[in-house]
């Protein structure tokens, strides 16, 4: 079991997921079913990159340098955010509606923190996410009766677990309806977490201190 | 409608009018095409709304929309048009037999 962890840790946490899931999901950006969800996936991608710059600029005074200047080992991203799933769409849809509900959880934990920053900027982010939400909520109604989306959904569902502290996990399974079980914990990464870490630190390697 | 672009099965056009400003016209944005209602509700708000470009949108149905596009004038009776008469000339005509004629016009 994973123990509990302070909030700087938390706030770390959901800044590399939302850096990280924003990436995969802006790798169908082009190729997806078709071009409205191909722009609406893509600006869903861009706000969680947002996002994730949000609660890097609180947590360090170079956002980029906390962002791209780790060794792939300091990042402490869910294995959930890590998979790539494309060109998988079931996967891809199950992945962000159980990444919404999870962060959904989390998000409420935050917005009742004691420091008014952390409070001030999970509610902000919050109000973002209720239409990340209705987009996967959309979805989930559409896929509800194909196998290949329940499949994805129970495949994926222990790494969901991990995105969340233990106390927050019988909530989570609460709403996906699915029992809880042994969750995919942060620390260990997927083995395509290096090869996307190249890529997103590719620039900043390449030319120390680059910013855009 | 025969010449109407049909979207592919299981997909509807929405035509897209947004409001700018409280209060203004609501203008034709644009179209897209969406699975469904929801589906369209979430890509209108991604693609017209959240820049903060708008104040409210009308999503609707391309079948929806009544269009009218033919207008029988077979023996072209201007007459019923507005740009029938040149208000503007008459008035300058009349002006000018009053003797109240101004550079203006």
């Amino acid at each position: 079991m994973a123990e509990r962890v302070n909030e700087q840790e938390l706030l770390l946490q959901l800044a590399d997921d939302e850096l990280v899931v924003g990436w995969r999901d802006s790798e169908w950006t082009g190729i997806a079913p078709f071009l409205e969800e191909d722009v609406a996936l893509s600006s869903i991608a861009q706000n969680e990159i947002g996002h994730a710059r949000a609660a890097y600029e609180l947590l360090a005074d170079d956002a980029d340098a906390l962002a791209f200047d780790r060794t792939p080992g300091d990042y402490v991203c869910a294995p959930l955010v890590e998979l790539r799933l494309v060109p998988d769409w079931a996967r891809t849809i199950a992945r962000r509606v159980l990444y919404e509900a999870a962060d959904e959880l989390r998000l409420e934990q935050l917005m009742a923190s004691a420091d008014d920053a952390v409070a001030g900027l999970a509610a902000k982010i919050e109000r973002e996410e209720a239409y990340h939400r209705m987009h996967a909520h959309m979805w989930a109604e559409r896929l509800a009766s194909e196998p290949r989306y329940q499949e994805a959904v129970e495949e994926l569902f222990p790494y969901a677990l991990g995105v969340l502290e233990p106390g927050l996990r019988p909530a989570l399974a609460d709403r996906i309806g699915l029992a809880e079980v042994e969750a995919v914990e942060r620390g260990v990464h997927v083995d395509e977490w290096p090869a996307l870490w190249q890529e997103m630190t590719e620039v900043r390697r390449s030319v120390p201190g680059a910013a855009w | 409608m025969g010449t109407r672009r049909r979207a592919r099965r299981g997909r509807v056009i929405f035509e897209v009018f947004r409001q700018e400003r409280a209060g203004q016209a609501f203008q034709h944005a644009g179209s897209f095409v969406a699975p469904g209602p929801e589906f369209a509700e979430a890509y209108a708000r991604e693609f017209y709304g959240r820049r903060g470009e708008s104040e409210a949108l009308w999503v609707v149905p391309r079948d929806e929309i009544a269009e009218i596009g033919e207008f029988v004038d077979e023996l072209h009776r201007n007459y019923h048009r507005v740009d029938g008469y040149s208000l503007r000339e008459k008035l300058g005509r009349a002006r000018e037999r009053a003797g109240t004629a101004t550079s203006a016009g």
